[in-house]
């Protein structure tokens, strides 16, 4: 079962082939193997896990359940989880039990879905290696000594290895997509505000959105199902109906153009992932697409404003870690200050305190038009390049990430190349366009992700252009080295 | 950016950093304040800023009660509470 989608998995729940008890301790049992050598999981959830995986097979016994009952997942560990802690793979949250769940814990938990564990991150969701996590770095299922990738590198890692069929992201700047890639899997980020914020612990909050990593874009459509839709207790969540994102999945790509940005294949980008890319294009044309070059001429200034806007945000929204109602606090505080400036410094990890300094220098005063601002005035540059392009074309295509996976404690030392992991991805998210990345191939054994971005909404097409892709192409189904399963092949 | 700046933000943002490491934080944060500034390459006079990638502007909803009281479950989380208060160090002796 290691290879079924979730659709099939559904189908075999169903057709009573297996229990979703079943599924779910052959997984369990899988991440007792391999999660310690990955560090995928910051929490295992077993006892949970037990419990709705039963109340899920009496729902397929009573024929009740739907596509997504007893099906198994993870989530991000910045989803809120009630009775399970929610770390944000920090020492400031490392003890954080919320009282409530967040609106995608909620909708997958109503689906009869099955909980398995929280997956790592990059502490707050800051980072594109997974380094940055207080629980410790992961590892990629395809080469343990590089990285999976981030910020959802534990959800990248754990779906990769068939851990677990899907587990939920969130992607501020590429954090379901670089990962995606890094890995060999399919991460959508959807439209912002096409996924409820609701109880997922707030990065840049005019940035952030949730999605999810599976094998296939028909999984993700699955999930994206469940997830997707309004909801009150997110101010910016979008009032615009649901698609049906599985009925439009197998429609014909004779008719579609694709634009291939020139600002996407210039310098700074490896050769032979070009080549990939160029091999996917050759497939996509195969299926009846057309191509275009376009331009993005204010790609450049992506990740110059991402650095202002997301850090800016940032800062705001971690001042409420304060030691005072949740969180760390530290020890033997002399007086208020000292409580709040060393909680607040014993309790974030280094590059989310870089962060902060960023954006509390950029939003001090006398700086704010110089920076914010700023920032601001370009976002809307890049969001109009974008609008002008969809004039012309119905999907841009290009590679997600400039490398592949590089090696753990190669970036660590330099913020500003870790940063420009991202350069491909973070105009997107300013934009807050939907994006998929999926997999195209190899390099030296290491995948290689292509990046679909959308109009807003029409997360459908990109679902419908990649599952064409995955249709008449294998990458998805590959399986890392090492995660063959004696158990239960 | 120099030494007293960093001590300078380092404060406002109310976060305590070791002696030790300021002169990594100002190496630093020059690096990425340099990589930000490229965002003065152009020329933004009359460009209207976009807070929203939607341009939304926020919803209102009807000034009703909605939320019930749940003190005691929330201050489960607080580091210390007494008498359904948070306790912090002595403010005013």
């Amino acid at each position: 079962m290691l290879n079924y989608s979730i659709r099939q998995l559904g189908q075999a729940l169903r057709h009573r082939e297996f229990s979703a008890s079943e599924l779910t301790e052959a997984l369990l049992q899988r991440i007792e193997q391999f999660n310690p050598a990955l560090n995928a999981f910051i929490s295992i959830t077993p006892e949970q896990a037990r419990e709705q995986a039963s109340t899920a097979d009496a729902r397929l016994a009573a024929n009740t359940g739907g596509p997504l009952t007893g099906i198994p997942l993870a989530h991000k560990d910045l989803f809120c989880t009630a009775g399970v802690r929610t770390t944000c793979g920090s020492r400031m949250l490392a003890d954080f039990i919320a009282p409530y769940d967040a609106a995608i814990a909620e909708r997958c938990q109503a689906d009869g879905m099955v909980l398995l564990g929280k997956t790592n991150m990059d502490e707050f969701a800051m980072g594109s290696s997974n380094e940055n996590s207080f629980f410790g770095a992961v590892r990629n299922p395809w080469d343990r000594q590089c990285v999976p990738g981030g910020s959802s590198g534990g959800s990248a890692a754990a779906v990769a290895a068939r851990l677990v069929p899907v587990a939920t992201g969130t992607d501020t700047g590429g954090s379901i997509r670089q990962p995606a890639a890094f890995t060999g899997v399919t991460g959508l980020k959807p439209t912002y505000g096409r996924v409820s914020r609701w109880g997922m612990v707030a990065f840049a909050s005019s940035l952030d959105q949730g999605g999810m990593l599976a094998r296939s874009a028909e999984d993700c459509a699955l999930v994206l199902q469940a997830i997707a839709g309004f909801d009150a207790r997110d101010s910016t969540s979008a009032q615009h109906a649901v698609p049906d994102y599985s009925a439009t999945l197998d429609d014909d790509l004779h008719g579609l153009t694709i634009g291939l940005p020139k600002e996407y294949f210039s310098t700074g980008l490896d050769s032979d992932i070009e080549q990939r890319i160029q091999e996917a294009i050759d497939e996509y044309r195969k299926l009846g697409a057309d191509f275009r070059e376009i331009s993005l001429p204010s790609s450049a200034l992506a990740i110059p404003a991402y650095y202002v806007v997301a850090p800016a945000e940032a800062s705001s929204n971690l001042a409420r870690y304060d030691g005072v109602r949740y969180g760390y606090r530290c020890e033997h505080p002399r007086d208020l200050l000292d409580m709040y400036t060393r909680s607040r410094g014993e309790g974030f990890g280094t590059e989310v305190k870089r962060r902060i300094m960023i954006g509390t220098y950029a939003l001090s005063a006398g700086y704010f038009d110089a920076y914010y601002l700023k920032a601001q005035q370009i976002r809307r540059l890049i969001r109009e390049d974008f609008q002008n392009a969809f004039q012309e074309v119905d999907v841009i295509l290009g590679p997600t990430t400039p490398t592949t996976a590089f090696a753990l404690d190669t970036q660590t030392d330099d913020p500003v190349t870790m940063y420009l992991n991202d350069i491909y991805t973070v105009a997107v998210n300013l934009a807050g366009l939907p994006a998929l990345s999926h997999p195209v191939g190899f390099v030296a054994q290491r995948p290689v992700g292509l990046q679909l971005i959308g109009n807003y909404f029409n997360e459908g097409r990109l679902l419908n252009s990649a599952h064409r892709y995955q249709q008449v192409t294998d990458w998805h189904q590959h399986l890392p080295p090492g995660c063959a399963d004696s158990v239960h092949q | 950016m120099q030494a007293d700046e960093v001590r300078h933000i380092a404060h406002l943002a109310r976060l305590a950093i070791d002696e030790t490491a300021i002169a990594d934080y100002a190496r630093e944060l020059s690096a990425i304040l340099d990589l930000v500034a490229q965002m003065n390459r152009i020329d933004t006079t009359g460009i209207e800023p976009l807070a929203n990638p939607l341009d939304q502007v926020q919803r209102l909803r009807p000034d009703e009660v909605t939320a019930t009281d749940q003190r005691s479950l929330y201050q489960q989380q607080a580091p210390q509470t007494e008498q359904g208060l948070y306790l912090v160090p002595k403010v005013i002796d």
